[in-house]
């Protein structure tokens, strides 16, 4: 068993063949795969509207579209990003995939459900993206009333869309949950589960109670245009700010539920490539769940200057900044097992690295905009814009990164080229900080997000900025490469490349139909290292 | 080491698990975890609702007035019934009494229709009343400027839990129809037991938009 | 160790008689018709503020008992009564927060 074991003969990707046997599949690792091609696909689209928006706005005034175009491709990048990239990206793809080989389990719970969810998230994306046809859609990712229900008739393809998509999320969470607490291998304990499982059973936690209030304001957003029921209309006595409260109660727990998986692949990854257990295991499982709870009770941050009273303006104020505790618990965790661990600097740790430098910028500038006094003057600023693409780009793409070069020869049994893979993350993350670094400033100086236009003084900024989206959007394509290469002609992987401890890499890679030959039996912790 | 092979074999028992009491756990496990978000998008509503009266109490009096609370009434006790029926019907699966957990489930299913039936009544006074939401609100006798919001909350409502009432019509006639080829026993009666949670939901959902419709004021 | 799960004795599910589900069906109609009695609209008995609170009252009990006996969360594990609360927690969560904007808002200036 231990003796390195090439690609046995059987396994989940040569089981059976066809397209056919991968759209109607069962197997969960099958299925992550379904998400990763889509989860992909629907990253290069939301990537090219982003490497558009960087060139209109590389010189002020028209440069490639005009300013209703703008609104429109605004609108999709975000949208597309956030239901359809992140959200899915990291729970969806890398845990289907994962999550019951860290378990020693042959599947998750419901197999049925999972595929469903699948199907749920490529309906729902392609009724988003009929919306194309209907004049598409400029209110931006967040559907603010009243502008959503005057505005063109895509808006209600692209609400029911997300509606749709937020079911493919609840599954997945509600399969996780059933999952982890069911089928765990003997003598896992919840003790004994690796910290990735832990920010997945939180992150599902999120999914399963926030996403039903996503559901019902989409569908009051839809009834509002269909019969104008006039709930958040004010001409009819409802009320606009009622609808933000609404969203921004799942919106801002659907934060976490991109940020908290990309933190249990970073804790992976950082105890992988440190050799050494790592610190405060407890601490930072118990900071996944500390931080799931809090993430209800902060969504007023948002609604800072749109019309909240000041006395919920304080309260939300003051329980935002409790959210910092449990992120610097995990920071500072992920700093001592750095400390005096046997540190190999492979791509996968590389991206930890870069999560740890760009997530705790994210993080603080967080802090910096909870406060409600600063927020006044940085809200709908590009201050805004660069904190939370510090937080998601920074912290969960670069996380996405990391876990899928970790994964990779588990997944095709294959190695990627590691220099390439350096080079990604070097362009990467050199051209992450050109783009939004400049934002914080531009954003300081008062220029204003999701406009159009802007003033000439902020041109040589903005023209950094566009400069280092380019960057970024090159570092990802050569990324592109890498998997496509290694998955076509990358040298065979073995068992256990990276000499990791947690329980996928006792199985053959890629792994046989139901995971493993034998159950595993446990009898102690994930990281037993040193 | 044991594998999955020699544990015993049973249809009913899908490939990932041990036993069927592994099963059902996470079944219900899952269908537990269903009716949570099943009860937050309802509350939403309620939200909603609780702030807006709050806000306008004449409004929803007035509303209130144009329901007929008798109607209410009757489907309140048409649903508590078809509950005390479902609950038999699953206790029937469970000590092998194949021939009235059947009839438990079809009676449930009529009280389904029933209320639908009442509910199509209701509905199309409403609508003939032009008692209807947001823009098709056509009533000339309304006092309150806003009362068609009353009628968006109480069509969206009702709308929501009707849609409810059909989709676990639907599933009770599934499980009625395993049932009657007797698909389960005392060993395994999973779907009885998560459809009839489904419904009992639908029924404790009713019990409090009952009296926050029609009895306010 | 392996083979322990064959020999783990099959727990009981719960069966509750159907003598008990017809005696919480009897109390649930008292119930509904006590509420329906407490309504102003149909009675005219008046509490005055506490009318609505009466009503909510009344068909929180009654949720209970469906909740307790129907679904059985009086015999059943504990963690599907959690996964309820946690859903009724976090409503009121968003309930409170929201209602806490809005009315402090109102009462200060009212431009709504």
């Amino acid at each position: 068993m231990a003796t390195a074991q090439v690609v046995s003969e059987k396994n989940y990707l040569n089981e059976s063949k066809g397209l056919w046997s991968w759209l109607t599949t069962l197997d969960h690792k099958r299925i992550g795969l379904l998400y990763m091609v889509a989860v992909l696909t629907f990253f290069l689209l939301g990537g090219l509207f982003a490497m558009l928006l960087r060139v209109e706005l590389f010189a002020p005034g028209k440069t490639i579209m005009d300013a209703s175009q703008y609104n429109q491709v605004m609108t999709l990048h975000g949208t597309i990003m956030v239901f359809m990239v992140i959200i899915p990206g990291i729970p969806a793809f890398l845990g289907n995939f994962i999550l019951p080989l860290h378990i020693g389990a042959k599947d998750v719970a419901f197999p049925r459900i999972n595929l469903l969810s699948w199907y749920c998230l490529i309906t729902g994306a392609s009724i988003a993206f009929f919306s194309l046809f209907k004049n598409g859609v400029d209110t931006g990712w967040t559907f603010y009333t009243p502008y959503s229900i005057q505005t063109s008739n895509g808006t209600t393809f692209v609400v029911l869309g997300a509606f749709v998509m937020g079911f493919s999320s609840i599954l997945t969470g509600l399969n996780f949950i059933v999952t982890i607490h069911t089928l765990r291998a003997p003598g896992m304990s919840f003790w004994r589960l690796p910290l990735f499982v832990w920010a997945l059973y939180s992150t599902a936690v999120i999914q399963v109670l926030a996403t039903p209030i996503l559901a019902i304001t989409l569908l009051l957003i839809a009834a509002e245009r269909l019969l104008g029921i006039g709930i958040f209309d004010p001409k009819l006595g409802g009320d606009p700010v009622l609808f933000e409260h609404f969203f921004w109660f799942y919106s801002h727990p659907a934060v976490y539920i991109m940020i908290l998986p990309a933190m249990g692949v970073v804790s992976e990854l950082i105890t992988a490539f440190s050799h050494k257990t790592i610190f405060g295991y407890k601490a930072i499982a118990m900071s996944s769940i500390g931080i799931a709870a809090v993430s209800f009770f902060v969504w007023g941050h948002h609604l800072f200057v749109a019309g909240q009273s000041e006395v919920a303006g304080i309260v939300f104020s003051f329980i935002t900044m409790l959210v910092g505790v449990p992120t610097a618990i995990k920071t500072f965790n992920w700093i001592a097992t750095l400390y005096k661990g046997s540190i190999q600097f492979q791509s996968p740790m590389l991206f930890a690295l870069g999560f740890l430098f760009l997530f705790t910028i994210g993080g603080v500038t967080g802090i910096i905009l909870a406060t409600i006094g600063v927020d006044v003057h940085f809200h709908d600023t590009y201050f805004v814009v660069a904190h939370f693409h510090y937080v998601m780009v920074g912290g969960t793409l670069m996380a996405i990164m990391g876990g899928i070069y970790y994964w990779f020869p588990k997944i095709f049994g294959r190695m990627y080229n590691e220099f390439w893979a350096r080079v990604t993350f070097v362009l990467i993350f050199v051209g992450f900080n050109v783009t939004f670094y400049p934002q914080f400033v531009l954003g300081s100086m008062g220029m204003p997000r999701r406009y159009y236009d802007y003033l000439p003084e902020y041109t040589s900024l903005n023209r950094i900025s566009s400069v280092g989206a380019w960057t970024i959007g090159t570092g990802f394509l050569i990324a592109l490469f890498v998997i496509i290469h290694g998955l076509l002609k990358g040298k065979k992987a073995e068992m256990n490349p990276w000499g990791a401890k947690t329980l996928e890499w006792t199985t053959s890679s890629p792994p046989p139909h139901e995971n493993f030959i034998n159950e595993p039996i446990v009898t102690a912790g994930p990281y037993e290292y040193r | 080491m044991s594998t999955a092979n020699s544990h015993s074999h049973n249809s009913n028992l899908a490939h990932h698990f041990k036993s069927l009491d592994q099963q059902f756990d996470a079944a219900k496990l899952g269908v537990w975890l269903f009716l949570a978000t099943e009860i937050l998008m309802f509350g939403g509503l309620f939200v909603g609702y609780i702030i807006f009266h709050g806000l306008y109490p004449e409004m929803f009096a007035e509303g209130a007035k144009h329901l007929d609370w008798r109607l209410g009434a009757t489907n309140t006790l048409v649903l508590l019934l078809s509950s005390f029926t479902m609950a038999s019907g699953v206790q029937y699966a469970q000590t092998n009494q194949k021939k009235k957990c059947v009839t438990a489930l079809v009676i449930t299913f009529l009280c389904g229709c029933a209320f639908l039936l009442i509910k199509y009544f209701e509905y199309s006074h409403k609508i003939h009343d032009g008692l209807l939401p947001g823009k098709f609100f056509s009533n000339h006798e309304a006092e309150h400027a806003n009362l068609a919001m009353y009628f968006s909350f109480y069509f969206c409502m009702t709308g929501l839990h009707a849609s409810h009432v059909i989709a676990g019509m639907c599933l009770i006639a599934w499980v009625a129809v395993r049932a009657s080829k007797g698909q389960f026993n005392s060993e395994f009666y999973t779907p009885v037991e998560g459809v009839g949670l489904f419904w009992h939901l639908v029924d404790l959902i009713w019990i409090y938009l009952f009296p926050l419709l029609y009895l306010v004021g | 160790m392996a083979h322990g799960d064959q020999n783990q004795a099959h727990h009981g599910h719960h069966i509750t008689p159907i003598a008990t589900y017809a005696k919480i069906l009897g109390l649930l109609v008292i119930l509904t018709i006590l509420t329906v009695a407490v309504a102003r609209p149909v009675s005219g008995f008046d509490a005055g503020i506490l009318n609505a609170g009466i009503a909510f009252l009344i068909a929180s009990v009654k949720a209970a008992m469906v909740l307790a006996i129907f679904m059985g969360l009086k015999y059943d594990k504990k963690i599907h009564l959690a996964i309820f609360i946690s859903a009724v927690f976090f409503l009121i969560v968003m309930f409170t927060f929201s209602v806490l904007d809005i009315y402090t808002r109102i009462h200060v200036e009212s431009t709504l």
